[in-house]
């Protein structure tokens, strides 16, 4: 499997990444590379085989509904907004993005 | 068989068929949050209820909620739907500031409740089943506010990672109405359940409106082979928070559509807003790819599995619901299909009805619930469990009336007393101290009557020829008795004594 300049083009743009035009071909040629390789593992027989989910064999954890303190639990405003660039009253503020 | 004429709209070219799915988002009544230990709750501060997690710090990791997951369970068994004990994670990827993961951990191909149905009462009478495409977990989005700076907008992740349920439905509604009762019905039954608050005004229950129109007879085609291009492009309107609001947007895309395409033009697959103010759609201004999301299985999350003896002992401590209830009320109390469905709809009344129910006469205390009650609360601005009539008053208010103590018009003036809190405690014992026991003792009516026939020999006379006026004699009998004759007895009195056959 190959993919074109177009579709780096799109799947850069859907990821925000912004690469410059004359990178487009040689990423385009980089990753047709990769699926390349992946692609050998269609060799491999798979029939009756049950899909993967994980490496190890457990099962999701849950975890009761309480709540929690420290970095998984609320209640630290300053901490969240941190490292924003901008902030009021413990609300981001970002450029406008209005519908 | 074909389409009901009037599920059609008429066109200019012709009939038209609308039709109708929805996705109806119901916020989990949980604590925390789905994948955090950060509160859920409402209307706290700007990003006070906002873990490390949900503001998607590195290194963070989600754990989920198992109360979240059980009350995903309930609901999909309330919807009469299938459970899987086995579903995924997925990420739905997109940019939004709100958004801080830079994805939505939804389910995608594999959700944790499949297909199912749910019977819709629309109007008296008119029942439909509505087919349940499937039910997800997922989280919510945090609230942009755009109205603090002219440029600038602010962003409160409070509600960033709050568990939601998206209930998907088939296209299977028709009518505007059809749309606004299933959504109601959906609210009522998460709200027996306990799973969802179904509180509108917060948010905690909002849906987006799928409609397409196509040529009359279409639907049908679409109904016998399931093949969706028998029907119309849909448009999607987004975040319809209230019941009549659902109405109002399939009304107008519905006359919408169909304007655009009697002129010729076409439908575009797109999502829209509703415009509270005006009533109307409008396209939001999305980019072409705003729908590809390049879903994948989160890898930080594990499939979610559990055994069918936890889904069976989930199933075992389910209430009692709405349809149920309903049915019930039927058989049980003898009411009408649409006064059981009234009462039934909402838990609180139906827990309070059967409390004025004990008093013997279902009938009539449904009658008094849904009519003086009901009637009342809603003149007040009040709801049935801030009712300032206990249920164990109205029960034995109307025993009262039952056993011949008062009047169907004097129960009204106390139940009247007892609700503006004039009166508090016992009606037996407000009817002894106000004086207001029925006169059934004939002497004493008969003694009125004579006093009143005495005073009004013309009126008397009249009656005779014309025997509908003996009801001024009714009224007057009625007045100077206080209201406490018997009024039965005052019309037979006064039918002897006037001479009328």
């Amino acid at each position: 499997m190959s993919i074109d300049k177009e579709t780096v083009r799109k799947v850069a743009k859907l990821a925000r990444i912004a690469e410059p035009e004359q990178r487009l071909e040689p990423l385009a040629k980089e990753l047709s590379g990769i699926l390349g390789w992946i692609e050998q593992l269609n060799e491999v027989d798979i029939e009756g085989v049950e899909a993967m989910a994980s490496a190890v064999d457990v099962k999701l954890p849950m975890r009761e509904d309480v709540l929690q303190d420290g970095p998984t639990g609320g209640g630290q405003p300053e901490n969240v907004v941190a490292n924003a660039p901008k902030t009021e009253d413990h609300f981001f503020v970002v450029p406008k993005v209005v519908e | 068989m074909g389409a009901e004429p009037t599920k059609l709209l008429q066109g200019t070219t012709g009939d038209w068929e609308v039709v109708v799915g929805l996705e109806v988002h119901a916020q989990v009544s949980s604590k925390s949050k789905l994948f955090s230990g950060a509160s859920a709750e409402y209307g706290a501060g700007p990003n006070e209820n906002v873990s490390l997690v949900d503001a998607a710090m590195p290194g963070m990791l989600p754990v989920i909620n198992k109360y979240c997951v059980e009350q995903a369970i309930r609901t999909g068994l309330g919807l009469n739907a299938k459970i899987n004990t086995w579903s995924r994670f997925d990420r739905k990827n997109y940019f939004y500031p709100d958004l801080p993961q830079g994805y939505q951990i939804s389910q995608y191909k594999d959700p944790i409740v499949g297909e199912g149905e749910v019977e819709v009462e629309v109007e008296p009478g008119e029942t439909i089943t509505v087919g349940i495409e499937r039910l997800h977990l997922e989280q919510d989005a945090g609230k942009s506010i755009h109205d603090l700076a002219p440029k600038e907008s602010y962003v409160d992740l409070n509600r960033s990672g709050v568990a939601l349920m998206e209930i998907v439905s088939k296209p299977h509604m028709r009518t505007a109405e059809e749309g606004a009762a299933y959504f109601t019905k959906l609210r009522s039954i998460v709200r027996y359940l306990g799973t969802c608050d179904g509180n509108m005004e917060e948010g905690s229950m909002r849906a987006d409106v799928n409609v397409s129109v196509c040529r009359a007879g279409s639907y049908e085609k679409f109904k016998e082979t399931g093949d969706f291009s028998h029907l119309g492009t849909r448009t999607e309107t987004k975040n319809v928070n209230s019941i009549r609001y659902v109405k109002q947007v399939i009304d107008y895309e519905a006359r919408r559509q169909i304007e655009v395409l009697e002129g010729g033009g076409e439908i575009d697959q797109e999502t829209r807003l509703f415009d509270v103010k005006s009533g109307t759609t409008r396209t939001m201004r999305s980019k072409e790819d705003a729908h590809d999301y390049r879903y994948f299985p989160d890898p930080d999350l594990l499939p979610l599995e559990f055994d069918q003896a936890w889904v069976d002992e989930i199933k075992a401590g389910l209430p009692e619901l709405p349809d149920a209830k309903k049915h019930r009320f039927i058989n049980e109390y003898g009411l009408s299909a649409y006064d059981a469905s009234v009462l039934a709809a909402d838990k609180a009344s139906a827990a309070y009805f059967e409390e004025v129910a004990k008093c013997g006469d279902g009938k009539l205390a449904s009658n008094w619930v849904t009519g003086e009650l009901f009637g009342a609360l809603n003149k007040a601005d009040k709801d049935i469990e801030t009712s300032p009539v206990s249920a164990a008053q109205l029960g034995e208010l109307i025993s009262l009336i039952k056993d011949g103590t008062i009047s169907g018009k004097i129960a009204k003036d106390v139940f009247a007393l007892m609700f503006e809190g004039e009166e508090t405690g016992s009606p037996a014992d407000i009817v002894e101290k106000r004086g207001l026991k029925q006169v059934t003792d004939t002497g004493a009516i008969e003694k009125i009557v004579d006093e009143i026939i005495a005073a009004n020999p013309e009126q008397a006379e009249k009656v005779k020829e014309k025997p509908k006026t003996m009801g001024w004699f009714v009224g007057q009998v009625m007045k100077a008795s206080q209201g406490k004759a018997n009024p039965q007895a005052v019309n037979e009195i006064l039918k002897k004594k006037l001479g009328v056959e």
